[in-house]
């Protein structure tokens, strides 16, 4: 008896606790999308009220479909997100997998190597960037921009991935080993399933920046037919009056497809946990 | 042993398309720029002057002033993200991974919105909260009878930076948070059965049992936080300006590095002295991420499971 | 291979043949605020002419357009038409090559020399940007609330302090508008705005920089002194107001005064329902000559590498021509024409502001021209300072105290 009570004190506790905190995450978030129902005036005037009859306005909404293609950006952006997951989580993985399984001369050097990405900010290189892309023809096109979040995705995914992978049973690739199998096979069809939920956190910590990136896009693809939503978003920030109901609305609907792709990989790293046949 | 092949070409294969690609798009770039931190402009045109340009920013008053004053708040600000955004984390992802808890999937969602949103909504919404003038803060505040506690902290030396990383601990808590939620379920569930077969449950289980296990990811976590506060900027540029008043008060090494490099309304971007900044931030960067490398993640016991 | 890469190597292929066909002109700007502008009314106007040139108006948002505009230069990838800020960010361009020479483009004609003075080297012998606009500063106040509070529109710092002290102890308006968050404000609406009045206009600003006058005298302190005593008049948590914030105290009607510059004219008359007017800054004495800001703010210029340089020129001519200015001017009440063809306005505010000029001197803001060079950077400092004034941080003696160091440990004449 006493045990359950326990227990059930000990639930009632947890649900208040993760319901406070959810209350703090999702209440600005309440307010950013409450807010891009309403006029401009109306935002200022009471931020906190809810977006009807009187302050109910769509013209963010309205603003930002007449001003430029935003399904194009959004597939734009989509492809540019996808893309560069794909290839940050592939060799992401190989290179982790090579560093945390073999055991070669300058390992720990091209561990720290690859690390280095994470220390400086890419946006430094800009200028030499943009050299390569012109030179290479690739100005204004989506795979200038894959080809950058890849460079700056891998540092991050190597250096989780290869601590994720050192907690792999070495009894099961020494299994597959003395089986025949080749070290190809071994990483593709033992060690990637397992460590799937570590690819899943590393495609979301991935997947975030190159999302809400604003500079690349800027700088390597500032087009119309290929520019990103985000940098769409930005066009109604201006130098004195900034249009904050289009803004609002814009980053509202962009929110939408990452929160998509997070639940994808969220459900994806769960499923990868308890559906592992090893533990 | 001798029975190896001697030529792996496999490790090769795997690091090979990682390597190139980074090497290519990064570090090639990269090393051009903090090349320029060599260089300076001169009477002739852009000369060599060694390490020239790291003496001004450590010798002249008025460089290291700004630079002490970046790395000072930029610490402050590390600080209340180990203090107060990791040891959250920790605790929703152990709350989380209670066996059978419902709504779990939902809570998880909820908390990991914030990380997706971009820095102009964070920005603009939070100030907007904070506002002294449209009021949602100080409404709410008032609510509770508290009204008096409120202040326009964003725009006070005293409060700014400690607020703004608060938002930042509002915004990146869930990165945390999922970390730590992966690897508390990755723990077998042999491990737990036994724990509790010995009389070890709920709290002095956490303690016991699930944070020895855990503590290689909180590592990661911490490197992870250290370098993602050294390199930010994004926050504080959209909510307080590429000056970041008042008063330079919420000035990090990010911030400062930026308005040098690229510039600033009338000021001119300066490559030179801002490959300079990078370079002195690439030093602090990779002194922490050596300690960890060799300091810290050695001596860390890892499990197979 | 990509579609916009063919068509980008389609149009040079083109370009290079005999017949000059559709060619397309991109323009690089930080004035997003303008889209809709140059989509519906500036371009189709030229295109009524120039058919045959398509032209493309692409903005970035204004915090990152130095630093995207700068990186697209040097790498070569920058559109064939360049928005220039005034001073040195465009000089230095053209000293790195990458602002063509318009010194000999038939339209400059239209210019005076002080309108060019923003875009032209030291010597004045090469001028590289077509002057579009000025913007003029003083304050925009609620008539409303004027009438009702029956309070006379200020001419002097007596009767300027004296209106605000009267709307204070009424209570229903928060005195003035203005906040330091983003410090901005507080230079350019602050110390620039009344500034002139003091260092008087141009005498003063070349006497700086001729380093005959210090930051330390008394008519360059002296507007520092005003600010310090705003503090008083603003809203409650100033101190984390932000640019937005003031301009929807004001227009909600929740705030009287507001320190302007021209600009907000053309956001203003869409968001208030009020009746608004404006004046020139207040001077110290009754019969003082007044001095105001009218400040060489936007101009456009030419990528030296486009390939489409014989199109821009014509585009650029068109850009010098009266009936630019007259489209740009109505367009955008607030931005002042700098053409020496008088532009007529229909904005009642806009004559307003404009009608200053008539009676007051006329100069520019005193940080832009050569003092914000060096590093320390005095433009930024002021910033700096003039929010730190406000909020009673920095005495003015000392903020002042700390610009003229600045400024003397780079600047030869000042040392």
């Amino acid at each position: 008896m006493a045990r359950a009570r326990t227990s059930i004190g000990r639930t009632i506790a947890a649900h208040a606790i993760l319901i406070t905190w959810t209350v703090i995450a999702l209440f600005p978030v309440f307010v950013t999308v409450v807010n891009s129902f309403k006029s401009r005036r109306a935002i200022f005037a009471d931020p906190l009220a809810l977006p009807w009859p009187q302050h109910f306005d769509l013209v963010g909404y309205t603003t930002v479909l007449k001003q430029g293609d935003f399904f194009g950006y959004f597939q734009n952006s989509m492809i540019v997100t996808v893309a560069s997951l794909f290839f940050v989580l592939l060799f992401g993985a190989m290179a982790a997998f090579a560093l945390s399984e073999y055991r070669f001369k300058g390992n720990l050097l091209m561990g720290l190597y690859l690390a280095l990405g994470i220390m400086i900010p890419i946006r430094l290189g800009t200028v030499a960037i943009l050299q390569i892309m012109v030179a290479g023809g690739l100005v204004n096109t989506l795979t200038a921009l894959i080809l950058v979040y890849t460079a700056q995705g891998l540092p991050l995914a190597v250096f989780i991935l290869s601590e994720f992978m050192k907690t792999v049973s070495d009894d099961l690739k020494n299994a597959g080993r003395i089986d025949g199998l080749s070290e190809y096979a071994i990483f593709f069809t033992l060690v990637l399933p397992l460590v799937r939920p570590a690819m899943a956190t590393v495609a979301v910590f991935t997947m975030i920046p190159i999302w809400n990136d604003l500079w690349f896009p800027l700088i390597l693809a500032p087009a119309e037919e290929v520019k990103t939503i985000t940098l769409g978003s930005q066009v109604f920030i201006g130098q004195f009056v900034t249009n904050w109901n289009a803004v609002l609305a814009a980053l509202s609907l962009a929110i939408l497809p990452v929160l998509v792709l997070y639940l994808i990989f969220s459900r994806q790293l769960i499923r990868g946990i308890t559906a592992g046949a090893v533990k | 042993m001798a029975a190896r092949k001697p030529v792996r070409w496999h490790i090769a294969v795997f690091l090979a398309p990682a390597v190139l690609v980074y090497t290519a798009i990064m570090i090639i770039p990269l090393i051009g720029t903090l090349n320029l931190s060599l260089f300076n402009k001169g009477p002739d045109g852009v000369q060599f002057v060694g390490l020239a340009n790291f003496a001004t920013l450590f010798g002249d008053p008025r460089w290291s002033a700004s630079f002490w004053n970046a790395l000072g708040n930029n610490a402050w600000f590390f600080l209340i993200h180990m203090l107060v955004q990791n040891p959250i984390g920790i605790a929703l992802a152990a709350i989380l991974s209670t066996p059978k808890l419902r709504m779990a999937a939902f809570y998880r969602t909820a908390i990991f919105i914030p990380t997706i949103l971009s820095f102009v909504i964070v920005g603009f919404v939070w100030k907007l909260i904070l506002s002294p003038i449209w009021g949602i803060a100080p409404g709410l505040l008032d609510l509770v009878g508290l009204k008096s506690l409120f202040a326009p902290w964003l725009g006070r030396e005293e409060y700014a930076l400690t607020t703004l990383a608060l938002i930042s601990v509002w915004q990146f808590v869930g990165i945390p948070m999922m970390l730590i939620y992966a690897a508390l379920l990755s723990i077998p569930d042999e491990v737990l059965e036994a724990a509790e077969m010995d009389g070890i449950t709920g709290a002095s289980q956490f303690w016991k049992i699930k944070l020895p296990l855990i503590l290689p990811s909180i590592g990661i976590i911490s490197i992870l936080t250290f370098v993602g506060n050294f390199n930010a900027f994004d926050l504080i540029y959209v909510a307080q300006g590429a000056l970041a008043g008042p008063d330079f008060s919420t000035d990090i090494l990010g911030t400062f590095l930026y308005r040098t490099f690229f510039g600033f309304q009338l000021q001119l971007g300066d490559p030179y002295m801002g490959s300079a900044i990078a370079g002195a931030m690439f030093g602090i960067i990779l002194l922490g991420v050596c300690i960890y490398l060799f300091g810290i993640q050695t001596r860390l016991r890892r499990y197979q499971f | 291979m990509n579609k916009t890469y063919l068509t980008a190597l389609l149009t040079s292929t083109l370009l290079a043949g005999p017949a000059l066909a559709q060619t397309t002109l991109t323009i690089e700007s930080w004035r997003n605020d303008d889209l809709t502008i140059w989509q519906d009314t500036i371009i189709p106007a030229f295109n009524a002419q120039h058919p045959e040139i398509s032209v493309v108006f692409a903005p970035s948002a204004p915090a990152e357009y130095n630093a995207a505009l700068n990186s697209k230069l040097a790498a070569g990838s920058a559109g064939d038409l360049i928005t220039c800020r005034p001073f040195d960010a465009s000089l230095e361009l053209f000293n790195q090559g990458h602002l063509a020479d318009l010194t000999d483009l038939a339209g400059m004609a239209n210019f005076s020399d002080v309108a060019k003075s923003a875009w032209q080297t030291d010597d004045g012998a090469a001028t590289f940007c077509v002057p579009m606009a000025s913007v003029i500063h003083g304050f925009i106040y609620n008539a409303d609330a004027f009438a009702e509070l029956g309070i006379e529109v200020p001419a002097t710092e007596a009767e300027f302090f004296a209106a605000l002290d009267k709307i204070k102890a009424d209570g229903t308006y928060i005195p003035m508008a203005m906040g330091t968050n983003d410090q901005w404000e507080a230079a350019t609406m602050g110390y620039n705005n009344i500034g002139p009045n003091y260092w008087k206009g141009e005498e003063g600003r070349r006497a700086l920089i001729a380093g005959e006058q210090k930051l330390t005298d008394p008519q360059w302190v002296a507007p520092f002194e005003q600010l310090a005593k705003w503090k008083d008049y603003l809203g409650d948590g100033f101190e984390a107001q932000t640019y937005p914030d003031s301009q929807n105290l004001f227009t909600l009607g929740r705030a009287a005064i507001y320190p302007a510059g021209s600009w907000e004219i053309s956001g203003f008359n869409a968001q208030a329902d009020f009746k608004m007017g404006a004046f020139p800054p207040p001077v110290a004495a009754e019969g003082d000559t007044c001095y105001i800001s009218d400040h060489t703010d936007i101009a456009i210029g030419l990528n030296a590498k486009s390939p489409n340089a014989e199109a821009a020129r014509v585009f650029l001519d068109w850009v010098a021509s009266p009936e630019f200015a007259t489209l740009y001017a109505n367009a955008l009440p607030g931005f002042f024409s700098l053409n020496s063809t008088p532009v007529e306005m229909q904005d009642p505010l806009a004559q307003e502001f404009v009608s200053w000029r008539g009676k007051c001197e006329p100069t520019i803001r005193s940080t832009y021209q050569i003092l914000s060079r060096g590093t320390p950077n005095l433009e930024n400092e002021t910033w700096n300072a003039s929010a730190n004034v406000i909020r009673g941080s920095e005495t003015p003696a000392d903020a002042a105290k700390r610009l003229q160091d600045g400024l003397a440990s780079w600047y030869e004449p000042q040392k």
